[in-house]
């Protein structure tokens, strides 16, 4: 087991390398650059500038010694935030994000796990029927007309939630962000938990287990649930990427502090080494949550060998 | 001998007997399509925004950058001629939906094309070589589906400037990773086709043969998956215009009115409720034809 986790973990290396330098090369060749702003600056300035943050050092050198400062954890300077490095604008943001990003997630699956078994239990009647309209729905509205929408019912005509803010991270002020980002994807797993859930309690095991007279929760919860989170499982990595993603949006609609907000920013105003940083980050992240996904479907399924 | 004639009669008659009541498999899809009433409503509904979203504008007499000081956040009337109201502008809504429409629906369709030209070639490459080559295609392509291509994008579009030509280009370019996918598994069940095998010993070279025989043999799985990823392009660009990195003004899209829109909708709802509409009719239709064509021409469904 060790081995397997060690080699799915090592696995995970080339992955990064390929995002990092694919990355560094196309912010290295990318036309203009991020000095040259509307007010032209002198060319001894310009070089000057440039020799600050080594950018006129040969390419493949700037690389080397940027991977160099990544495996130290230094994502470098800012280039617009003049007196941050990015590795503190990320310890501003993080929190938020991840407190915000958490919730949501583990929500998320909760909710589509039970949602989808329920409909799995009550299947074709109107509770079944009312669920499963409810996640198409769900399926192909997106986030930002979504959350405008919560922002519209919850936070201005009921008055019962702020519209935004971040305020410390009160309760409050979670709630609608939080289902801005997640109720998609809880369409998404109940529908995922419905179909594995359905497929599962018409299985053997299952009408044996009913013959020996077992008590209808146990049933459920010892022995179709398990093998019904397969699917579930191994949607959870694109689940994760998909609120991360949607993270972006929420944030900036809500006016959160975090990672997202920080990485539009950045974008717009072309900070190439915030964003770089960003995306590196948030890629490894991802790279990161899926190798735990495939270790934990291991765990999970035993068919799987390692 | 007589016999044997005889045979050979009755067995060209009943073949001629088949000719006839034989279905090919695209009519068989066809019916099976149209029998989807789900998916014909949806297709219609497509062909009526397509037609509106196309010449709607000529229904109106504002142009899509008119600026009327005189009718800001004007609610939506007959009267007026402003039939979907105005934006914090003055500027009419239904023409800037309508516009917006197009550019969505463009870079959907566009966007689509490139994913679908990049996937398919790629995909058919991979799995007609086979072997190592094939191995080391598909390793980079799991590589890529560790990478959460959103935030590519949006680098790319920091690094290349907000055009709306290499939006698309963009998108496209990272989206091809499921129509590889598909095709490469097609290519495994064609190669070896006995035409194939004909093609490679007449000495037909092997990208001739990837072009000429493999391509237009998984076309058809190949255009009912571009059904579905057009509404994902046209939210992927919705996102990107959401946050102000796609389209720029005075040109809009649905992202971009919805952003508008949702700044505004304290005090005028319609600026966000017409182009949200619109938008999401849009996917809904496309993905239930989607749907529908894959359930249609799907093999295993028979």
């Amino acid at each position: 087991m060790i081995k397997f986790i060690l080699k799915r973990m090592l696995e995970a290396i080339p992955t990064l390398l390929v995002l990092i330098t694919i990355t560094f090369f196309m912010m290295r060749f990318a036309p203009g650059s991020p000095f040259s702003g509307e007010r032209s600056l002198p060319p001894e300035v310009l070089a000057n500038i440039e020799a600050k943050y080594g950018l006129d050092k040969p390419v493949l050198e700037q690389y080397f010694s940027y991977l160099g400062s990544l495996a130290q954890g230094d994502l470098g300077p800012s280039f617009k935030y003049k007196d941050y490095t990015v590795n503190e604008l990320v310890a501003q943001a993080l929190p938020v994000s991840a407190k915000i990003g958490s919730i949501a997630f583990i929500f998320t699956v909760l909710m589509g796990v039970s949602v989808g078994t329920l409909a799995a239990l009550k299947q074709n009647t109107w509770m079944d029927f009312s669920i499963m309209s409810t996640a198409m729905a769900g399926v192909v509205m997106p986030s930002f007309v979504l959350a405008p929408t919560l922002v519209y019912i919850f936070a201005i005509k009921l008055q019962w939630l702020p519209a935004g803010g971040w305020n410390g991270g009160q309760l409050q002020y979670i709630i609608l962000p939080m289902l801005g980002m997640s109720l998609l994807y809880v369409a998404s797993f109940a529908r995922i938990m419905r179909g594995s859930m359905i497929e599962v309690l018409s299985s053997n095991f299952i009408r044996t287990a009913k013959a020996k007279g077992l008590p209808y929760r146990h049933i459920i919860l010892r022995h179709a649930l398990r093998p019904a989170l397969l699917p579930v499982v191994s949607y959870m990595g694109p689940a994760f990427v998909g609120i991360i993603t949607g993270s972006v949006v929420i944030e900036t609609i809500f006016g959160l502090p975090g990672f997202g907000k920080l990485f539009v920013n950045g974008a717009l105003n072309r900070d190439y080494s915030l964003v770089l940083g960003l995306t590196i980050l948030i890629g490894s992240f991802t790279i990161i949550f899926n190798a735990i996904v495939d270790i934990l479907y291991a765990f999970i399924d035993p068919k799987i060998r390692y | 001998m007589l016999d044997n004639k005889q045979n050979s009669e009755a067995l060209s008659e009943f073949a001629d007997k088949l000719e006839i009541e034989g279905r090919s498999l695209w009519q068989d899809a066809r019916m099976r399509f149209m029998r989807n009433r789900a998916a014909m409503v949806s297709l219609g509904i497509l062909v009526f925004i397509t037609l509106l979203v196309a010449f709607g504008s000529h229904l109106s007499e504002f142009a899509f950058d008119d600026t009327d000081w005189g009718a800001m956040h004007h609610a939506p009337s007959i009267e007026s001629g402003h039939y979907f109201g105005t934006d914090s502008l003055g500027r009419d809504m239904f023409v800037r939906t309508l516009l917006g429409g197009q550019i969505s629906l463009l870079v959907g369709v566009m966007g689509a094309f490139v994913a679908v030209l990049i996937g398919t070639l790629y995909g058919a490459t991979s799995g007609f070589l086979g072997g190592t080559v094939d191995r080391v295609m598909m390793r980079l392509l799991e590589i890529l589906y560790g990478i959460p291509f959103m935030f590519f994008v949006i680098l790319l579009v920091t690094f290349f400037g907000r055009n709306i030509f290499l939006v698309f280009v963009a998108i496209g370019a990272v989206s091809w990773l499921d129509m590889a996918r598909i095709v490469r598994g097609q290519t495994l069940s064609l190669k070896n086709k006995e035409f194939i095998e004909a093609a490679e010993v007449c000495g037909v070279s092997k990208w001739k043969i990837i072009t000429r025989h493999i391509v237009p043999n998984v076309l058809g799985i190949v255009a009912v998956y571009a059904t579905l990823l057009v509404p994902q392009m046209i939210l992927t660009e919705s996102f990107l215009s959401f946050l102000g990195l796609g389209v720029q003004e005075p040109m809009t899209s649905w992202g971009a009115l919805l952003q508008d829109g949702s700044q505004t909708m304290e005090i005028a709802i319609w600026q966000l409720l017409y182009p949200a509409a619109f938008m999401v009719v849009t996917l809904f239709s496309f993905n239930y034809v989607g749907d529908g064509l894959r359930d249609a021409l799907d093999p295993k469904d028979r």
